[in-house]
């Protein structure tokens, strides 16, 4: 009877954890879920196919695990085998299993490797769109280079066309992170990082930085608005009308500690200014190109 | 099936005892200067990473001057070299011996350190200490580890030779000799990797 | 001048350094209080003699054991605490509302937790679980090195109370658990809190490392008569890996830390931005570190629930040489993973790719370990009793944070998930449903042999309970948070984000946490009340396999009057129930021999030595150059007294141990 009773209060309350959880999800974005662009889905999937291909060795495991607990409880009935402790089938069995698992995780993760590697340009018949992103204490830069214009904290790009982010910092370690758009890579100093993305549908996309850099790390989020390629046209001909200018003595300022930056759009940003941060951090004299990135 | 043990009269029992100690001490001792092995795999690692970062700072080929390194390392091996002949002594029970030979070394190791103290203190004054650059960051580390062991080393040898004297080669102070001889040895050993990868190649611009 | 004076006598301190927010004030109170109290206590009992004599002076690896767990276990307390002030920030502090403290005082407390529950409260419960226990197992009267032993301790000691100190005088590091530099460096953080995270971890390390060195001759030259590699308890199996990485990994540690202080007191140019540095250096390093750390605490607690699996389900450990072989795939591998932990710093596909499948292979070792638990169940006779909840649950919560694992070890997932809640929620699953979980089954196992009486079983089901509720409700919202895209050690978030709910569900979660380890410390305490009604009077409480159980509880100071005999791989269990030969041999029944029994004396030279080393880490966080120097003499000079010391043990002659023997199994009522 207790038993019984023990059951049907489980049941209510997984029944109510269920009806919690939808009401939940239907009115909130899990974002790594929901992407909205190549590189983001891509990478959903291959989570999802992860774990789909692990849960069918786990959820047998569970079940045996519980089976063997219940079955062989002290009072049963069964066999008592108190020396039974080796059998050379079984445990060739369990070395090979979750290795063939692993090998076929193995093959997916090599192609993966390739195919989502962030530095990997996006084919597309449009030409990239780059920006260069700047972590600073602790705010974004973004700047546009070839429309000539730069914000703080806020990010815009034309959908369907692929964008290539510059990355470096000012500042600790940061890291750049759109969950729906694609994964994150590090934004250090005295180096550059490369990641490419690209929406496909309209949107606001919420932004951050992924890595601890101080006091105002919470406030080192943006959002990602994904607009037409028209509207951002028409965005980027008012940002150039913007009244302030991103000089070398206003960048200086703007590099200043700040918690929570407002967002605000500059005009004619130095045409050298990301590699002129960027060689701060470097030997005097040096290349840029030897310190690009880790690897590649 | 009555279990047998022999039962080892007293004084055997003692001297199995005493073996079994002196190696598993020594067993021990090996296993930290395997962790010593690792420190400075460590930090012939950053070195390996660093020594290219020259920041507009001298490299190895401007600041390493070889035969005065040269110098260092005969010390060095030498002093190396008569700790062997200390642990030779050992074997013979010569307390003499071994005090004059281990005195020989611990002078021939103060040669080494003071060596180096003054190769450092005249890269100091020239303007390039640690400060300079991560190449010399990694390069005064690595080779100041090495030293900091050597003067570890010394104030041992300093305790044992004053031990030796006064209470003579008893078990204990035999074994220590003996780890204080492989942590000699060791620190040769690591100076030959020093001399090569760093002031070798270093001053050859390799 | 003055400035000068000062500089020199107290360095960076002054009484601005006292934190006045009340919380922290709060956690001083208590933090300074406890002890006050405890002190009063002894001094009114008269017992600080009794105190020098029995514990702090003590060689006994038993004694030790307990100590540590006593350290770990109130350190548990002070991490928990951490713990619930994040939960309760996190839960409070949304859009217009900033919580209940300052982001700097936040980033201070999840360092301070990460910090502590890793190196004092799981290093700790480990250290303190293989002193225990590990030399009876292995049918010896103590560890290789006693006095070492003894040593470590204290430094483990002096290390914490570095760490606690912070919260008093100053601050502590506000730059995560590893401090990656440039945030670790001056020029981002020129307070002392990254100072005392370095001496405090440099300290305990070093005491570690000599953990580690001393535990490993132990277990190669310690045995009994007969016992071989091959017939060891399968803990000893672990122990021994688990050490070997610790002599393997700790080394680098000291490295890199001492790296992190030169940069930051003599202004080298290691890991700064600029200068010639590489900050991705130090993360190389620390992780070259930080990665077998992790499987330096979880193979010991695999360790363990092979002898409570095989215990508990009264039948042979399943395929104990595929567990021995699964030990050394994952020691090996455990050097080869690394750099999974970043991923994301844009190295080639190439190199992420081999870390990735590196790291998914560890994954078949420890599936094997697992089937084999399974089949030591299965044909058995299993006995569900607390330690075997803790297994239980461990399988449950293990699988699922392993599964998180291996999803993370694939690059681009990586990308994605990398420093999100979900990581977060990851090796939490790890270190407490692996590591904790079997540390408390652990010492439910032990905790009889060493008091004399077992725990209330009732009790300890409930903190179970809410320990598995609640860790799941704590733990599985992060994983869905960072899902969503919540990133770690956030102190504020915007309404918008929709986190809201999810974060007080976690909140909840550790509430029920909290009541699960107020259920233990009931357990503890009302065991000890009803003490006499679970006494245990045999010395076998569990029917149990290995040595450990073949002597009487609470276990005499010198283990074994007689030392053990073996011939096969369970010798308790096998002299029990006889077969063809009895498996152990532990002495003739109608004549035992007795022989001296030599054994360390006390000393008071461990304490002092860390004490200096706590001077001199205390010094080098604060710049005070002359307690810098007097703690480096201290330190060497006495290592030169200890090692001139030449009658270091005592004997204790056959007759006596004959007498203490038969009082021993008199009282007990066990049969030899």
């Amino acid at each position: 009877m207790k038993n019984k009773y023990k059951v049907s209060l489980i049941t209510l309350l997984l029944a109510l954890l269920g009806i919690l959880s939808y009401l939940y999800f239907s009115h909130h974005t899990v974002a790594i879920l929901q992407p909205r662009g190549p590189i983001a889905l891509q990478e959903r999937n291959l989570f999802l196919a992860a774990l789909g291909l692990m849960l069918i060795i786990v959820i047998p495991v569970f079940f045996l695990t519980f089976y063997t607990v219940s079955k062989y409880k002290v009072g049963h009935t069964g066999k008592y085998k108190p020396d039974f402790d080796h059998s050379r089938l079984l445990e060739i069995t369990w070395w090979i299993i979750p290795g063939i698992l692993i090998i076929v995780l193995s093959f997916m993760t090599w192609r993966a490797s390739y195919n989502l590697n962030p530095y990997k340009p996006i084919a597309s018949k449009y030409p990239s769109l780059d920006i260069e992103v700047v972590a600073l204490d602790w705010k974004w830069l973004f700047i546009y280079p070839r429309q000539g214009i730069a914000v703080v904290n806020h990010l815009v790009i034309p959908i369907n066309r692929p964008v290539t982010f510059f990355i470096t910092a000012e500042a600790p370690m940061n890291s750049l992170w759109i969950p729906q758009l694609s994964g994150q890579i590090y934004a250090m100093a005295g180096m550059s990082t490369e990641l490419n993305i690209m929406a496909t549908s309209k949107g606001n996309y919420y932004g951050s930085s992924a890595n601890l850099s101080g006091t105002g790390f919470a406030g080192m989020h943006f959002e990602t608005q994904a607009i037409t390629p028209a509207n951002f046209n028409n965005w980027v001909k008012q940002t150039k009308h913007s009244k302030l200018t991103l000089t070398y003595a206003t960048y200086n300022k703007l590099d200043k500690n700040s918690i929570n930056n407002p967002i605000s759009y500059y005009k004619d940003p130095e045409p050298n200014l990301y590699t002129w941060i960027i060689k701060k951090y470097m030997a005097p004299g040096a290349s840029l190109n030897s310190m690009t990135g880790m690897g590649m | 099936m009555e279990p047998i043990i022999a039962i080892p009269s007293a004084k055997s029992l003692k001297r199995q005892e005493k073996e079994e100690k002196n190696n598993k001490m020594l067993f021990g001792f090996w296993v930290y200067i395997m962790t010593d092995c690792v420190l400075f795999a460590s930090l012939f690692a950053t070195y390996a990473v660093l020594h290219n970062n020259v920041y507009n700072g001298p490299g190895g080929a401007q600041i390493f001057k070889l035969p005065y390194v040269l110098g260092e390392t005969l010390l060095l091996l030498t002093s190396s070299f008569s700790c062997g002949l200390a642990t030779i002594s050992l074997q013979n029970r010569s307390k003499r011996k071994v005090i004059s030979y281990f005195i020989l070394t611990f002078i021939l190791g103060l040669g080494f350190i003071v060596m180096e103290l003054n190769e450092f203190h005249n890269l100091v004054l020239a303007h390039e200490s640690w400060r300079r650059s991560g190449f010399l960051s990694a390069y005064f580390t690595l080779v100041g580890t090495h030293g900091l062991h050597v003067i570890v080393g010394l104030i041992w040898m300093a305790v044992m030779i004053t031990r030796v004297s006064i209470s003579g080669l008893t078990n204990n102070i035999v074994r220590r000799l003996k780890m204080l001889a492989i942590f000699w040895h060791f620190l040769d050993v690591i100076w030959i990797f020093i001399f090569t990868i760093v002031y070798l190649l270093g001053a050859l611009h390799l | 001048m003055i400035s000068y004076f000062a500089n020199f006598w107290i360095g960076k301190l002054s009484i601005h350094q006292v934190p006045t927010n009340p919380i922290t004030v709060g956690g001083i109170i208590i933090m300074v209080g406890l002890p006050l109290l405890i002190a009063a206590f002894l001094t009114y009992k008269k017992k600080w003699r009794w105190l020098y004599r029995e514990w702090l002076t003590t060689m006994d690896a038993k004694k030790i054991g307990i100590m540590y767990i006593i350290v770990a276990f109130l350190m548990l307390l002070r991490g928990g605490s951490d713990a619930a002030l994040i939960r309760v920030q996190q839960a409070t502090s949304v859009g217009s509302s900033h919580g209940i403290i300052s982001s700097s005082t936040f980033q201070q407390v999840f360092s301070a937790h990460g910090t502590i529950m890793i190196f004092f409260v799981a290093m700790g419960f480990m250290f303190g679980i293989i002193n225990l226990i590990l030399p009876v197992m292995l049918g010896s009267r103590d560890v290789a090195f006693p006095f070492m032993n003894s040593v470590s301790f204290w430094l483990f000691f002096g290390g914490m109370i570095l760490v606690n100190l912070s919260l008093i005088i100053g601050q502590f590091s506000n730059a995560g658990w590893l401090a990656y530099p440039p945030l670790s460096e001056l020029r981002y953080n020129p307070g002392v809190g990254i100072d005392y995270w370095i001496w405090s971890l440099q300290i305990a390390g070093i005491g570690s490392l000599m953990s580690g060195i001393n535990f490993i001759v132990t277990i190669l030259k310690h045995r009994c008569q007969g016992m071989t590699l091959m017939r060891m308890p399968m803990f000893a199996w672990s122990v021994l890996g688990s050490m070997s990485l610790v002599v393997f990994a700790f080394p680098i540690l000291t490295v890199t830390l001492a790296l992190l202080a030169l940069d930051r007191t003599i202004g080298t140019h290691f890991f700064t931005a600029g200068g010639g540095g590489n900050m991705m250096m130090y993360v190389n390093l620390i992780w070259a570190w930080g990665h077998p750390e992790v499987y330096i605490l979880v193979l010991p607690a695999f360790g363990i629930f092979s002898e409570v699996v095989s215990t508990f389900s009264q039948k042979r450990l399943f395929g104990y040489t595929s567990m021995v072989l699964a030990i050394w795939a994952i020691v090996l591998l455990s050097f080869t993973v690394w750099l999974h932990h970043f991923f994301t710093m844009g190295a080639g596909s190439n190199v992420n790719a081999f870390f990735g499948i590196m790291t998914m292979i560890i994954a078949v070792p420890t599936g094997v370990k697992l089937f084999n638990w399974i089949f030591t169940m299965y044909q058995g006779r299993i006995r569900l009793k607390n330690p075997m909840y803790w297994f239980l649950g461990f399988v449950v919560i293990f699988t699922i944070g392993g599964m998180a694992g291996v999803l993370m070890a694939i690059p681009p997932v990586d990308f994605q998930l990398h420093n999100s809640l979900f990581l977060v929620a990851h090796f939490h699953m790890m270190i407490v449903g692996g590591v904790l979980f079997g540390f408390f089954s652990g010492l439910l196992y032990w905790l009889p042999k060493i008091l004399g009486f077992r725990l209330n079983e009732r009790l300890g089901r409930y903190a179970f309970w809410c320990w598995i509720v609640g860790f799941l409700m704590a733990f599985v919202p992060l994983y869905i948070l960072g899902m969503m895209g919540a990133t770690r050690r956030l102190d504020h978030y915007q309404t918008s984000t929709g986190w809201h709910p999810l974060f007080v569900v976690a909140g909840i979660g550790v509430i029920i946490i909290a009541a699960g380890v107020a259920f233990q410390i009931l357990q503890i305490i009302y065991s000890l009340i009803t003490r006499h009604k679970l006494k245990d009077t045999t010395g076998d409480p569990w029917n149990g396999r290995t040595l450990e159980w073949s002597i009487p509880s609470p276990m005499p100071f010198y283990n074994f009057a007689i030392l053990p005999t073996v011939n096969s791989r369970d010798p308790w269990w096998a002299k029990k129930y006889p077969k063809e030969e009895p498996g152990l041999q532990i002495t003739n029944k109608e004549q035992p021999i007795y022989q001296d029994i030599v054994l360390p004396k006390n000393s008071s030279m461990g304490m002092l030595i860390a004490g200096f080393a706590f001077l001199f880490g205390f010094g080098a966080v604060w710049h005070i150059i002359w307690l810098v120097i007097a703690g480096l003499i201290g330190v060497i000079v006495s290592i030169i007294i200890r090692s001139t010391k030449e009658d270091t043990d005592y004997i204790i002659p056959a007759k006596e141990v004959e007498r203490l023997d038969k009082q021993y199994r008199l009282e007990q009522g066990v049969q030899s």
